[in-house]
């Protein structure tokens, strides 16, 4: 799921769980996942090293 | 207090002396607790009866010949969310309505063993999922030298008590910085053991595997007596260093990139007072500093969630409501994404161990901005507004990730008073050499604002 996908997701079940004030953080939270998931440590199954995870959908 | 005992060893000492008795020292703080906590509210359970039957006790034991050690006879507080055994532990939430301990932590356990007094449990921020008390079933903690700003959290009663001299000592938790940050805040000496080296049982987790349970006190000879009780000895074993000769890592870029100026005014003022003292300093960075705050938010964040989700599904009304939404954030993270933040905290814990290795540890600053202002989200730091959350946990929860042991000693204070704090980190597990460390350093920058 990219980081985008889960976002918007995530944001549609906090609207209807009645939760809307989620959303600003929940923006926030992804741009530090789509920080973790972008550092240079992450493994990737092609074996690449520096597979860009967000751009591959991981 | 005029010329009453400040620290625990000048308690111990006068009670060695007989100069004084544990029961007057413990009605002295409890005296106090009546006189000020009203306005500050560093207390949830002031434990008063229990404390005058501990501290008269002491006495007795003490009289017939029975020390056991510089803890004997002296007053503590206990941060709100460990067990006393018959006592409630609210964790400053309505979610813990019901409580009573069924027995006691381990730790406190401890403390009654080496004969401390208990005087009563700490106000905090709720679940310590916060840096600033104000989200509290029981009402913010206001800070002793400025009521209109947070002593730091989460472990803000704790620091408020003892500065306020309502306890010699206070046991707080530590997850992401909230027994350094009330530290540095409040002009205190806050010690973070190493990972694991504390037992945690009957403490209630907030991430289970960045918790850590150390004492905010007054001085690092205090904070090193009441480590020893906390390990389940009683006496001080730290070998004394002299100042000249230590080498420190100073951790710039990201960890000095984004300070108050008055903070890094007296960052940069400690550093040159400890090269004088023959202090070695040499500059180091982090490769990976970036990332620091995307892996602990991804742990502390799943961590948390896990805990508090059959109370999220059942009672969230009981939640303060900023406390209940961040933990409700948690339940979004994804399996793979908390794998990637281990494998980070991973590569982390080796950069800091490379970036000590040859050396006696790191020194950083351990708050970027002083006390904030009560109800204030953001605060101004070199030009921009950042988030009281993240300014406050910037430089201390590194050291959650990797679990080196790390203490925060007072280091200056702004033109307006408030205290300012250096971290000292330590090499993994070696907690007795960076309290050596820290009494160097503690004897060359001066006392805090409470001595």
């Amino acid at each position: 799921m990219t980081v985008k996908a889960w976002l918007d997701t995530a944001i549609q079940d906090a609207e209807r769980r009645g939760l809307p004030a989620l959303k600003p953080l929940l923006e926030a939270l992804a741009r530090s996942t789509a920080a973790l998931r972008t550092a240079d440590w992450n493994a990737d199954a092609t074996g690449e090293p520096d597979a860009a995870h967000v751009q591959h959908g991981h | 207090m005029g010329t009453e005992p400040r620290t625990i060893a000048e308690v111990a000492r006068a009670l060695d002396e007989r100069t004084t008795t544990a029961e007057a020292i413990t009605e002295r703080c409890l005296e106090r607790i009546a006189e000020r906590d009203s306005s500050i509210n560093a207390f949830i359970t002031v434990l008063a009866a229990q404390a005058r039957e501990q501290a008269r006790d002491a006495d007795r034991e003490r009289a017939a010949g029975q020390s056991r050690g510089p803890l004997h006879g002296v007053p503590v507080s206990l941060k709100d969310i460990i067990d006393v055994g018959g006592t409630p532990t609210t964790a400053a939430s309505r979610v813990r309505n019901d409580h009573v301990a069924a027995r006691d932590a381990t730790v406190v356990q401890r403390l009654r063993d080496a004969g401390a007094v208990i005087v009563g449990k700490t106000n905090l921020h709720e679940f310590a999922f916060g840096t600033t008390n104000e989200d509290s079933a029981f009402g913010p903690v206001r800070h002793p030298l400025d009521p209109s700003r947070s002593p730091g959290g989460s472990s803000g009663g704790s620091a408020a008590s003892v500065l306020a001299d309502m306890a010699y000592a206070s046991i707080g938790t530590d997850t992401g910085g909230s027994i350094r940050i009330p530290a540095a805040a409040c002009g205190l000496v806050g010690l973070k053991p190493a990972l694991h080296e504390v037992p945690l049982d009957g403490i209630v987790p907030l991430s289970e595997t960045m918790d850590h349970v150390g004492p905010i006190c007054r001085t690092v000879a205090d904070a090193a007596i009441v480590y020893r009780a906390l390990c389940g000895e009683r006496e001080p074993r730290i070998a004394p260093r002299e100042a000249s000769g230590i080498r420190l890592g100073v951790l710039r870029g990201y960890f000095t990139a984004l300070l108050d100026a008055q903070v890094a005014h007296a960052f940069d003022q400690a550093c040159a007072r400890l090269s004088d003292a023959g202090v070695v300093l040499e500059d180091v960075t982090l490769a990976h500093a970036g990332d620091i705050a995307a892996v602990y938010l991804h742990i502390v964040l799943a961590e948390a969630a896990a805990y508090h989700a059959m109370t999220l599904d059942n009672r969230p009304d009981d939640y303060t409501t900023n406390v209940r939404i961040r933990l409700e954030m948690g339940r979004y993270i994804l399996a793979q994404d908390y794998v990637r933040a281990m494998r980070g905290r991973e590569l982390l814990r080796g950069e800091v161990d490379a970036a000590i290795s040859g050396r006696d540890g790191l020194l950083l600053p351990a708050l970027a901005v002083p006390a904030t202002k009560l109800g204030a989200s953001t605060v101004r730091v070199g030009g921009s507004e950042e988030p009281v959350r993240n300014i406050t946990l910037r430089l201390t929860q590194l050291f959650n990730i990797t679990g080196h042991p790390a203490i925060s000693v007072p280091c200056g204070k702004t033109i307006e008073g408030l205290p300012i704090g250096a971290q000292l980190v330590g090499p993994a597990r070696q907690t007795s050499a960076l309290l050596a460390v820290a009494t160097a350093v503690e004897a060359q920058l001066g006392p805090g604002v409470s001595r």
